[in-house]
């Protein structure tokens, strides 16, 4: 008589009782948990700068303004480091709720409304932070009138 | 008894473990909701200065600062106690001293928001 085959756990075979997705999704959940680490590892970084250079160093919160921000964006370093804290911010939590929207939502189709809600906002809000870091003028001319700062060339 | 079996409970093991995923779920959500509204209001450098510092004023009255205290305490915790996640799921003996790993975590975070809430506060209320 045969021995009967044990597979070994976590082989990818789930009782179909349990399987909300049906079909093969690759190692989709594979990449998107090794990802939350890694995004994870580097944000840590990310943030703390963020808060101790906007929120702790210098005046704090009561320095921040328009020239506040002008100032730093002057600089690619802190353009690119914004531009990543921003993408990897929102991939990041975008699948963190998506694993929450899984985990409480039971309803095959309140899943996929509260996802699509939630994937149209991460889109939204990426695309509109890429912009306003990229497009962002530090001498704006509103209406004709100038900005006045500083920086600013006189008008 | 309802006809319908429901699950009556949903505490799985309490203690450390649970709580610290708890945590971490709750500090997320805040800290993702943020940053939604973070991108928004930085967002209004494009409409114009007067605009970002109208918003930013709002940032900086008391009741938004303890606010700002609040959304800083989430976010260290969520940093050191991700750390230590990454530590149970990597580290050969992270899940022997998960528990051990959590106190670390709470510990470091109260020294970290003791020492931010003094500089915050101080910019806050105007020290």
């Amino acid at each position: 008589m045969a021995t009967p085959t044990i597979e070994t756990p976590r082989s990818g075979r789930v009782s179909p009782g349990y399987s909300r997705t049906p079909g093969s999704r690759g190692n989709f959940e594979m990449i998107a948990w090794l990802f939350m680490r890694i995004s994870g590892a580097i944000l840590v970084v990310l943030i703390f700068v963020h808060l101790y250079v906007n929120l702790v160093a210098g005046d704090g919160i009561t320095g921040i303004d328009f020239g506040f921000v002008a100032g730093k964006w002057a600089s690619p370093f802190w353009q690119i480091w914004d531009l990543t804290m921003l993408w990897l911010a929102m991939l990041h939590g975008t699948n963190g709720i998506r694993v929450i929207i899984n985990d409480y939502a039971e309803k095959n189709s309140t899943r996929m409304w509260l996802k699509g809600v939630l994937y149209t906002s991460t889109v939204v809000i990426v695309v509109l932070g890429t912009l306003v870091i990229f497009t962002f003028d530090p001498c704006p001319v509103i209406d004709g009138v100038a900005h006045v700062a500083d920086y600013c060339p006189a008008p | 008894m309802p006809k319908t079996l429901s699950p009556t409970g949903t505490l799985y093991r309490g203690r450390e473990g649970q709580w610290s995923w708890v945590a971490h779920r709750i500090t997320g959500v805040v800290i993702f909701f943020f940053l939604l509204v973070h991108v928004l209001d930085t967002s209004l450098v494009r409409v114009s200065p007067e605009a970002y510092d109208a918003v930013i004023a709002s940032y900086k009255n008391p009741i938004m600062g303890l606010g700002e205290l609040g959304l800083v305490a989430a976010i260290v915790f969520h940093a050191f106690n991700g750390i230590r996640v990454i530590l149970v799921d990597f580290w050969k003996k992270g899940p022997k001293y998960h528990r051990q790993m959590l106190w670390s975590v709470v510990g470091l975070w109260a020294v970290v928001m003791i020492a931010f809430s003094i500089r915050h506060l101080s910019h806050v209320f105007g020290g």
